[in-house]
């Protein structure tokens, strides 16, 4: 490999051709501060507008200061971070990214959590000169039915914009205006609901200030809690329990299931319960599914189409429905997991309980903020009542539970309850990109072959890159499975099936870079890729700490279905589980 | 005989067009035609006496015609050979009528190679061109001289761009030649912005085959077969102009497959600018040609390692383009010998604001600026007192009496704290407030601004309010030194070129003008009377006679008195619109 | 931002792919189709985006980014007579901004407005470099040169 040799700040440093000055400096320990850009190093994710011009350091010979973020090593460079030069630089310009930025973080949803708000600190910033006279750019907020959007916080770092366009490739947000009044907003700045959007929150995930928060429910959960007449679930979403820790302090990749489920109950719902259950019973559902068309298709079936799509993640629905409703016939009909879950729990649940749906509230605790408007969409209602009432996010369950004064740290370990509290470690590994298509395998394997899995683990199912494909043999018939996380690489495995080059008998997508684990409500990884892969080995140590690990021997999904649905795919089945899509050719509505 | 009209956009909004045509029909009365031509050329470059009618070869220039005028000058001096003596420039010394350009002062020290071709040919006729040597050096550099030959008469030239930055010329090419790729671009920038300049657009009108040839040579050194020219949607006659000589110039030949039979190919298209200031920074400009927002990106890469579509480019602006030709017939020694030292050839200048011509003139580099604006620019208009010109737009600076005589070129601009930039030269007198002067180009840069970086986005705002803080009497010492640290900030940190020169305007007002500014702040007076929050209206009693003239004029009553008793003018209520100044008939009221 | 919601007839719609084919639906070639369905329509309405969009397969956001970028397009149709005065340096020192004032006093519009009548529209431009005739004021196609404060009723009343 190429090297070149520079100096920053008078050490000596030979990095490789290409080196970005700021990355160089982290490795001789010098860490300068970076506002706009960001990196998600293993799912090759750059943000890198040079923008802010927070991160200018002084390189001799150059007229201006160079941003070190996108000024690359060159031979004999010589570097310096912290001269008065740059500090005064860095400084000012950050009295002037704040003196366009409303100074009401006592009250702000990312209060403490606020990437501008660190540097404020760590630069010194104890005033705004001029204040006085200098002018705000304001717009009007705007509140989606997952997202919020309060541009009056942007700092046109530009991530969410890239975000959307380069790696979602949805295109809802786009820079507009010019000059003081720039901002990043959906067409016509109309609102996120007309655009668009698929609610997949990346733009949440990654926005450094409080532009972009998620709607919060807390209130509405709180509420129900509060009333007596109600019966209050709550079901977790595998993904929650590989990150809640980090909102407490502990390390990335801490499990913290039995603690989470002490907090809930402590919190006073009245049944904790797993989504993973309600994953098990999408396996049951979807892998049949995928048996049928893959046999109706072997035996010539036409109407049978391959490939078969995962249809779990609501963000993916959102964006197949908006770009590709020729082909909506193609993903599963199988609902999500946690809208399977809805319709069990207001139904055979609400039989055994002997409580009518209407008292019954159901909260899903997500690492994802499309599941609020999953939950919200009229298909997935009984008579106006919500099969799952509200759906809070990670993050959001995280201060609800320091609201009620309790530490996560100190709680025992306390375990779900019975019967939609029970899953298997093939539930557990949906929280993962990869994890779905797994499941289904170890289910469909056995059942289609009538053998046993010697080998659980499918590894070359697993990992973080956007793209994967593999085969497995089930017995002589090689099975060719294809992975997308990001719905920029799904739109790829999409229009290869549009155009009929797709070789695949199953996708598995996930609209979020990393599957679940890198949900938009999950705790901000703040660019550091290192917490993605921790949560990801996270759901896999669950998986492997299972006693059962495949969905077929979930004994209360055996039950249930002996109880309740008969078998999958039964019409029973079908009424409850499965869902159609549809195309809304969302019109134009122009801001008044 | 020819009769030669101007048509450049100046002269055809008084109406050149019917001079033409009332020309002609004289000409065809008195069954001339055959003799006599009657030509639309581009500008002659003396706005402000157009429209302008110039025989030859008798080398008469007539002034402010109008087409009444047509019959007097084809009876007259045409068939009679007698001059039309009030149509002629008088010189303002001795009164005595001008007749040849050669005579008047706005032309003698003018050195005409850029605007060779204005004012003596017809744009719209490419024989015209060719017969005054159009095409010869691209046929020169074809059959004769090596891309590599070619480039290093350029080089030899000392020729630098004249966009602005003032890169030389030679190099650039031989950068973008060295960067090998299946396909390279030649852009000739035209997005003329500066306010106040209009070189570019007058080369167009005037001379359209200088340009087109310059990127066919330039294409044939860097081994490019496509040219784009990026234009103003504003400049309707110029785009005209170049669409009709683009096809003459294919008709010929000139353009195209096989150009001479050479075996060399190139074509040129136009794309159009939408009206953004930005652009004519040639990242941003790129970015424009590519259907994107107009933003420009950190450097390097330059364009001429990945340009427009990713391929090595090469971008020139018109005037550097229109200088090629005449380099490569008349060597490069001819060109390096005009000059200083290290700024070679003439510059083009656009004279405006308090000047007496009006116009575009074309001065060896190294014309002192005395010569320019009392020589060729006929001194101060009404006989005020010369106080500042403005240089580079806004982007440059002011210069001063005691820069009266530099040498203009490059590097003395930017010794003298302002830069050469497109050429724009606005002339200001004793009344103009070099504060408001510095709020009026920070005005036009906020708006201009892309809005991408901080610095740019957010400082020039505050840059903006700060100075108009100060015209309204309420800065204070203190803001002067914020004034001038937000400048070196701005200036040191931002994005690209605009941001990085935006501040200038201010800084040299502040280094040439700091009384200026004091008195603002301190005294509260505007020491030129222009802000209108520091001004006061008195009446002097003396001289006032009571006839109620000012007070019925008043909008807002704000002054008072008996008829025939002298008034009084209250100061809380006075708006300062100057109506009661004006109305007085006997210098009663005064302002101070 | 315009409040204003059309519907585009079909030959409209027929007009504005046609514009995008025959810049065989290029995706950089934005601008240009921008320009050319702003010369047909006077302005880019927010339906003509969306077709676009549709045509060149970029995301109406981004177009809008694009439009609202350039301050040649506008998505506000401009006045049966629209009234430009040159905000060039040329002409502000000349007194351009009083000119601008008087406009904006007669009409009672604000730059970027159009009267309710329809009738004129009021913009401010960079420089048309025609700056020997500074001030200068464009009404539709026709230029005025040296206009005064003075003059602003007497060029309104010519299109009475």
């Amino acid at each position: 490999m190429e090297t070149v040799k520079l100096t920053i700040d008078n050490k000596e440093i030979e990095v490789p051709k290409g080196m970005t000055i700021h990355k160089a400096a982290r490795k001789i320990g010098i860490e300068i501060p970076v506002l706009c850009y960001m990196e998600l190093h293993d799912m090759q994710i750059e943000n890198k507008p040079a923008g802010c011009r927070i991160c200018v350091v002084e390189v001799q010979g150059r007229r201006n200061l160079a941003p070190s973020c996108a000024t690359k090593c060159e031979e004999g460079m010589v570097v310096k971070t912290h001269t008065t030069r740059v500090l005064n630089a860095r400084r000012t310009v950050m009295e002037f990214i704040l003196s366009d930025h409303p100074k009401d973080c006592l009250i702000c949803p990312k209060s403490g959590n606020c990437e501008l708000q660190s540097m404020a600190q760590q630069l010194g910033i104890r005033e705004i000169p001029g204040q006085e006279i200098a002018a705000m750019s304001t717009y009007r907020k705007d509140t989606s039915p997952s997202i919020i959007r309060d541009l009056d916080k942007c700092i046109m770092c530009r991530r969410c914009e890239m975000m959307c366009n380069e790696v979602q490739t949805v295109g809802a947000l786009s820079a507009v205006n010019r000059g003081f009044m720039a901002a990043v907003a959906p067409a016509f700045e109309q609102n996120l609901e007309h655009s668009t959007c698929t609610y997949c929150g990346q733009c949440v995930a990654v926005c450094p200030t409080g532009a972009l928060t998620e709607v919060n429910h807390t209130p509405e959960v709180l509420r129900a809690l509060a009333d007596p007449s109600k019966t209050v679930i709550v079901q977790t979403a595998p993904a929650v329990r590989a990150a809640l820790g980090e909102e407490f302090g502990m390390e990335p990749g801490t499990l913290v299931t039995g603690k989470m489920v002490a907090a809930l109950r402590a919190l006073g719902f009245d049944y904790v319960f797993d989504t993973d259950f309600a994953a098990d019973l999408t396996i049951m559902e979807e892998g049949t599914e995928l048996l049928d068309r893959l046999t109706r298709h072997l035996n010539g079936d036409t109407t049978a189409k391959l490939p078969i799509l995962t249809s779990c993640c609501p963000g993916w629905v959102n964006f197949f429905e908006e770009y590709f409703p020729d082909l909506k016939d193609v993903p599963s009909t199988a609902k999500s997991p946690q809208q399977m879950f809805g319709a069990i729990a207001k139904t055979y649940f609400a039989d055994k309980i002997k409580v009518d749906r209407k008292d019954l509230v159901v909260v899903s605790i997500m690492p994802c903020l499309a599941k609020k408007y999953e939950c919200q969409r009229e298909e997935f209602s009984t008579d106006g009542n919500r099969d799952v009432d509200f759906s809070i996010s990670t993050r959001e369950l995280a201060a609800f539970i320091k609201q009620a004064n309790l530490d996560l740290n100190n709680l025992a370990d306390d375990e779900f309850d019975s019967p939609l509290g029970e899953s298997t470690g093939a539930g557990v590994i949906f929280g993962a990109t990869g994890g779905v298509i797994e499941a289904a395998c170890r289910t469909a394997y056995e059942i289609y072959t009538g053998k046993k899995l010697e080998r659980l683990e499918f590894n070359e199912l697993r990992g973080l890159d956007g793209v994967r494909e593999a085969t497995i043999d089930f017995n002589g018939l090689p099975l060719k499975i294809g992975i997308a996380n990001g719905l920029g690489n799904a739109r790829k495995l999409l229009e290869e099936v549009r155009s009929g080059k797709s070789q695949f008998h199953a996708i598995e997508v996930m609209a979020c870079p990393g599957g679940c684990i890198g949900g938009g409500g999950q705790p901000l990884h703040h660019g550091n890729s290192d917490i993605i892969k921790a949560r990801a080995a996270a759901i896999y140590r669950e998986d492997n700490s299972k006693p059962l690990r495949k969905s077929h021997e979930n004994p209360f999904i055996i039950k249930l279905y002996e109880e309740f649905l008969g078998k999958p795919n039964s019409e029973k089945a079908h009424h409850l589980l499965h869902t159609h899509y549809f195309y809304n050719k969302k019109k134009v509505v122009v801001k008044q | 005989m020819q009769i030669l009209v101007c048509g450049g956009t100046g002269c055809r909004d008084l109406e050149s067009e019917a001079i033409l045509e009332s020309l002609k029909l004289e000409v065809e009365a008195n069954a001339l035609e055959n003799d006599i031509q009657v030509v639309r050329t581009g500008c002659f470059g003396l706005c402000s006496l157009g429209p302008i009618v110039k025989i030859m070869p008798d080398d008469v220039v007539y002034f402010k015609v109008k087409h009444g005028d047509a019959r007097e000058i084809v009876e007259e001096h045409v068939i009679k050979g007698k001059k039309v003596e009030r149509l002629l420039l008088k010189d303002p010394v001795n009164n005595k009528s001008l007749v040849s350009s050669a005579e008047m002062n706005g032309f003698k020290k003018q050195l005409r190679i850029v605007l060779r071709n204005c004012g003596v040919i017809d744009p719209e006729n490419i024989e015209e061109s060719i017969a005054h040597n159009g095409y010869e050096a691209l046929g020169k550099v074809l059959t004769e001289m090596t891309p590599d030959d070619t480039i290093k008469v350029i080089k030899d030239s000392g020729l630098r761009g004249r966009g602005g930055g003032g890169f030389p010329t030679g190099i650039k090419w031989e950068i973008a030649r060295k960067n090998k790729a299946d396909q390279k671009y030649v852009v000739c920038n035209a997005d003329e912005g500066d306010p106040g300049a209009f070189m570019d657009r007058s080369v167009l009108e005037g001379d359209p085959h200088a340009v087109l040839e310059a990127m066919a040579i330039c294409g044939y050194c860097i081994e490019a077969d496509k040219g784009l020219i990026y234009i103003r949607a504003e400049y309707p006659l110029a785009v005209a102009r170049l669409k009709t000589a683009i096809s003459q110039a294919r008709e010929y030949g000139l353009l195209g497959k096989n150009i001479m039979g050479t075996g060399f190919s190139f074509d040129i298209e136009i794309r159009y600018g939408a009206g953004a200031f930005v652009c004519g920074e040639e990242t941003a400009l790129i970015h424009s040609m590519e259907g994107l927002r107009g933003e420009p990106t950190v450097k390097p890469p330059f364009p001429a390692e990945a340009g427009f579509r990713g391929k090595p480019t090469n971008v020139n602006n018109v005037e550097t383009f229109a200088c090629v030709s005449p380099i490569i017939l008349k060597g490069a020694d001819w060109f390096a010998g005009i000059g200083t030292a290290r700024s070679k050839g003439t510059k083009v200048f656009a004279l405006a604001g308090k000047i007496n011509n009006v116009g575009l003139i074309e001065v060896p580099m190294g014309t002192t600026l005395r010569d320019v604006i009392f020589e060729i620019g006929g001194g101060i208009r009404n006989g005020k007192k010369f106080k500042a010109a403005q240089t580079g737009g806004p982007s440059g600076g002011c210069l001063t009496e005691k820069h009266l005589d530099t040498p203009i070129d490059f590097d003395n601009l930017i010794a003298a704290g302002s830069m050469m930039g497109s050429g724009g030269l606005i002339v200001m007198d004793e009344d103009d407030c070099m504060v408001s002067v510095a709020k009026f180009f920070l005005d036009f840069t906020v708006e201009e601004s892309c809005g991408k970086c901080s610095p740019c986005r957010i400082g020039n705002k505050r840059l903006h309010e700060l100075l108009d803080h100060i015209t309204k009497g309420k800065g204070t010492l203190a803001d002067l030194d914020r004034l001038r640290n937000m400048s070196l900030v701005i200036k040191d940190t931002s994005l690209c070129g605009l941001g990085q020169s935006s501040p200038n305007p201010v800084l040299s007002t502040l280094d040439n003008f700091r009384d200026e500014y004091v008195a603002h702040v301190t005294a509260k007076k505007c020491p030129a009377g222009k802000c209108r929050d520091l001004m006061e209206y008195f009446i002097i009693a003396e001289n006032c006679v009571g006839c109620t003239a000012c007070a019925r004029v008043c909008p807002v009553n704000a002054i008072t008195g008996q008829r025939k008793e002298p008034h009084v003018i209250n100061p809380s209520i006075c708006i300062k619109c100057g109506a009661c100044k004006e109305k007085c008939k006997f210098d009663a009221i005064i302002v101070q | 931002m315009s409040s204003i919601k059309i519907e585009l007839r079909p030959e409209d719609v027929a007009k504005i792919k046609e514009i995008c084919a025959s810049f065989n639906n290029d995706p950089q070639e934005l601008i240009n189709v921008l320009h050319k369905c702003q010369e047909h329509f006077g302005y880019l309405p927010a339906e003509v985006q969306e077709v676009v969009s549709g045509e060149l397969k970029v995301p109406v956001a981004k177009i809008y980014g694009v439009v609202t970028f350039y301050s040649f397009f506008t998505m506000t149709p401009k006045g049966k007579h629209p009234i430009s005065i040159c905000m060039g340096t040329a002409c502000y020192v000349r007194g351009a901004e009083k000119v601008l004032d008087e406009f904006k006093k007669e009409l009672g519009l604000q730059v970027g407005q159009t009267t309710g009548d329809g009738k004129f529209s009021l913009s401010s431009l960079r420089c048309v470099g025609a700056c020997g005739l500074a001030p200068v004021v464009l009404v539709g196609d026709k230029t005025y040169g040296r206009v005064a404060p003075d003059d602003v009723k007497n060029i309104l009343k010519e299109y009475e």
